[in-house]
């Protein structure tokens, strides 16, 4: 159905031209699910733009071809493509709710598209827009119909995306990450549905993902995407038995899912100790928070209990709007608790408020390494300037000394001294998040709150941060507090495992108890969502 | 919900309402020169002015005084002004029409030009189309206003001799309409007499483009600055691959996500240009409320500036009303923020 041979994109940048796709031949049958799978950078985007040619300013496909049918799509004139996309090739897109025109009822959208290809009048176009979202299985459509998207939840958003990319009935469908800002078990609804639309419409789809566990779930084919070329391609099993090429298989290795451990990894990689626990080092009594919100009070905590012993790792796992960012944010004395108390080394964090904490001497035994690491990080400052700022006000060392303990930070952390003169800019990813890791640590705390650290993160690179994470741990006698949405990373570095929902916490206990046999319900939907190991 | 938005507006512009009142009372009693004096004429003794003074209650104290201002206001007792000797308010309701009229209309004509340059200069960055507007843009604000309408009359009055004499809203030969609105165009087009209609209209085009020259820039530069914004976001590429064409694309989605900015710098601009546009009426004899405003200043006819003051308070006022309520027409996010 689909044919792409040696495709080559180059980009015009104002560093010169940046080949992002370098001679690719894939080919896609009637009604496969293909997955491209890749990390940030690898031109897995840039081919599926490249097919509808809807690549963004300054890129340009230099030479290849690609076929749909009988047709060429690279030579095809503008007016013949706008009649093939949406009605016989259509994309899905990451990041619902910003694919959809803010502005406009979600039902108005799927109309332009029905009408734009003929697929409905001025009379019936509402009926079908209706019938479009019933197919994506969105309740109450027609009160939906006048919905603007930022009245509604991501999941239905992307919902509303495939409604409008699947409302011409298209031979196939291109689906770019479209999971990846979704929780869990909202992706897995979403996934589901791709799969079941697909299947009965014997419609292809592409599935580009950066999840390779994702991608070998619900694909028929794979192939591997790196620096804008194909390293590899097979089905999931061949690609997880007998992976051939290094990335390949440094890819299938830095995929979490339940049961892994976490020095397998990365390839070759040996455990680190344990740190042995002793005492209780943080305590959270029956902590309570209340927004004041548009429509009355909104509890966002009911009730948090849970003590942390020095030395010990507690994951905090729950989807978006759980409370489990408002608990680290307390315990972070980053905002105060409406009720209840936390005590750290049995005193109460709660009698300073949170405004004038900052300058408590306990400030330095609690740090935090954030979510984002590009923008928890000051543009303006360099990798060394941002590791010294705590140390300036909180560390009480001289200038030169201050020079020593970054380099020595540096070091702890894994980032190459001579990259302490760089701009955020100019860092990739994972050394950004070094450089988050090394600043929470300079004022040597004793509780790290890691808040996702590795959630913006690519697989491969997620894998080394979680081990250099537990490295730290065992070499700093570190505790702590980690708290991420997915529960695949969480069991490979947490000892104890709280499951958050709704403001509360609805099972605790340690991880292997939490993973194998799960009390709650809830707690079990989570670990269903997780794509299974393609093992 | 609207309802209630449109109310929440309103009484948010109460305070503002007061607080201008109190300030032109002020200010106007602290504005150098003694309006007794003057009004006495040049011949006055000291107990003539001190007749005067007593005449216009300026020797009561501030607060007395204060209360009786307020009170002829809400009477609709604006005073009279010194210089014209006419009350205020029909001073005001004859000339502040002509500014408005000038004003909106070389307002739809910047937007006209304007909106469809940025928009054309967006879609093609780094074009010789964007290089063009650039240059529009930056001549239409570097030229002062009065240097263009001296320009625009040298030629197209005196050489070509095609724009009527640049001398007030309506040339001699028609008559003026009869008052309903105050604009001439639209009182003379509301009597049918499209004679009348064409003078105003004439009278109109040099000045109008005068101003529309020189607020061209602001109002291109952020719709070129919005779409550009707009025309990146991920909603265009999800349009884009629905296959919808290029001008529902870029005029559907983006403009009108992109409209926003848009109003917020309209509106700015025209508060900037109805007071601002003094140099204009000067230069086209143009009987509007700016040159009336720095008359009455140099004269120290307070009542005049204290009337204007107010008159462009209220005015803004019911601007910014209209801009918030445009919001939440263009973003339904708005007014529901509102609530």
């Amino acid at each position: 159905m689909l044919r792409i041979a040696d495709l080559r994109v180059r980009f015009a940048t104002r560093n010169g031209p940046v080949d992002a796709v370098r001679g690719i031949d894939l080919s896609l049958g009637n009604g496969e699910t293909l997955g491209i799978v890749g990390e940030s950078g690898s031109g897995k985007s840039v081919t599926a733009f490249s097919i509808l040619r809807i690549l963004d300013q300054g890129g340009e496909i230099v030479s290849g071809a690609v076929r749909y049918g009988g047709m060429d799509l690279r030579q095809a004139s503008e007016r013949d493509l706008n009649d093939i996309r949406g009605r016989e090739i259509s994309m899905i897109f990451q990041n619902p709710r910003a694919a959809l025109n803010p502005i406009r009822k979600v039902g108005h959208q799927i109309e332009d598209v029905l009408r734009q290809h003929a697929q409905a009048t001025r009379q019936d176009a509402r009926a079908k827009a209706i019938a479009a979202l019933e197919e994506v299985q969105i309740k109450d459509a027609a009160a939906r119909y006048h919905a603007y998207p930022f009245e509604l939840s991501g999941g239905m958003c992307q919902r509303i995306v495939i409604a409008l990319a699947l409302a011409c009935r298209p031979r196939l469908l291109i689906a770019d990450e479209p999971t990846t800002s979704l929780d869990v078990t909202t992706q897995k609804t979403v996934m589901d549905l791709i799969r079941t639309l697909a299947r009965d419409r014997k419609m292809g789809v592409i599935l580009i993902t950066h999840d390779l566990g994702l991608a070998g779930q619900y694909c028929d084919r794979l192939v591997v995407m790196k620096d804008g070329q194909i390293v590899e391609s097979g089905t999931p099993a061949d690609l997880s038995r007998a992976p051939t090429h290094p990335y390949t298989r440094r890819l299938v290795a830095a995929t979490p899912h339940p049961g892994k451990k976490l020095h397998q990894l990365v390839v070759d990689g040996t455990p680190a100790p344990i740190p042995a626990r002793g005492e209780v080092l943080l305590s959270v009594r029956d902590v309570t928070k209340t927004y004041a919100g548009k429509s009355g009070p909104v509890d966002a905590l009911r009730g948090v209990s849970f003590d942390l012993p020095q030395g010990g790792c507690l994951g905090l796992v729950g989807e978006s709007g759980s409370g489990k960012s408002t608990v680290s944010s307390i315990i972070a004395r980053l905002q105060d608790a409406s009720g209840g108390d936390v005590l750290f080394q049995g005193q109460s964090l709660c009698d300073v408020p949170a405004s004038r904490f900052s300058r408590d001497p306990r400030r330095p035994l609690i740090q935090m390494v954030f979510q984002d690491a590009t923008d928890s990080l000051n543009p303006r400052q360099t990798a060394s300037q941002a590791i010294a700022e705590p140390l300036r006000r909180l560390g009480g060392l001289r200038a030169g000394a201050r020079r020593d303990r970054v380099h020595e930070l540096a070091e702890q952390v894994g980032l190459p001294a001579n990259l302490l003169t760089r701009l955020p800019h100019q860092l990739s990813g994972g050394q950004k998040a070094r450089v988050g890791i090394a600043r929470a640590l300079a004022v040597s705390p004793r509780l790290l709150i890691l808040d996702e650290p590795t959630a913006a993160l690519d697989v491969s690179i997620q894998a080394l941060v979680l081990n250099l994470l537990a490295d730290l741990r065992h070499r700093l006698d570190l505790t702590y507090l980690f708290v991420s949405h997915d529960l695949s990373v969480v069991q490979m570095l947490c000892d104890t495992v709280a499951v958050m929902r709704r403001g509360q916490i609805v099972e605790f206990g340690a991880t292997e108890q939490v993973l194998n046999t799960p009390a709650d319900s809830y707690t079990r939907q989570l670990l269903d969502a997780v794509p299974q190991p393609i093992v | 919900m609207r309802a209630r938005l449109v109310g929440a507006r309103l009484l948010q512009a109460i305070p503002v309402v007061i607080g201008v009142v109190v300030i032109t009372f002020v200010l106007t009693r602290a504005l150098p020169g003694d309006p007794a004096v003057y009004f006495a004429g040049d011949a006055a003794d000291e107990a003539s002015i001190q007749q005067v003074r007593e005449q216009l209650g300026l020797d009561a104290p501030l607060p007395q005084q204060f209360i009786r201002y307020v009170g002829d206001l809400l009477r609709g007792d604006w005073g009279n002004s010194l210089s014209t000797g006419q009350p205020v308010l029909s001073d005001l309701a004859r000339r502040l029409p002509a500014s408005l009229e000038l004003t909106l209309i070389a307002l739809l004509l910047s937007c006209a030009i304007a909106i469809p340059l940025g928009v054309m200069a967006a879609t093609r960055p780094g074009s010789w189309r964007d290089h063009l507007c650039r240059v529009l843009v930056t001549a239409g604000v570097s030229l002062p206003t009065f240097f263009t309408g001296i320009l625009l009359i040298y030629v197209f009055y005196y050489l070509l001799d095609i724009a009527p004499s640049p001398l007030g809203r309506l040339d001699f030969l028609y008559i003026e309409p009869a008052p309903v609105t105050g604009f001439y165009l639209i009182d003379s087009a509301l009597a049918g007499d499209w004679d009348t209609f064409g003078g105003a209209a004439r009278q109109l085009v040099l000045p109008a483009i005068t101003m529309a020259i020189f607020t061209l820039a602001p109002i291109a530069r952020m719709t070129r600055a919005a779409m550009l914004q707009a025309l990146s976001s991920d909603f265009i590429r999800t349009a884009r691959a629905a296959g919808l064409p290029r001008g529902r694309i870029v005029y559907g989605y983006a403009l009108r996500n992109a409209l926003l900015p848009v109003v917020t710098t309209l509106g700015m601009v025209f508060s900037f240009a109805l007071g601002a546009n003094v140099l204009v009426e000067k230069v086209f004899a143009w009987p509007g409320i700016g040159s009336y405003a720095v008359d009455a200043l140099v004269a120290s006819d307070y009542a005049a500036v204290q009337g204007f003051v107010l008159a462009m308070a209220l005015l803004f006022v019911t601007l910014n009303l209209i801009i918030d309520l445009l919001y939440a027409v263009i973003d339904p996010r708005i007014g529901f923020d509102a609530t």
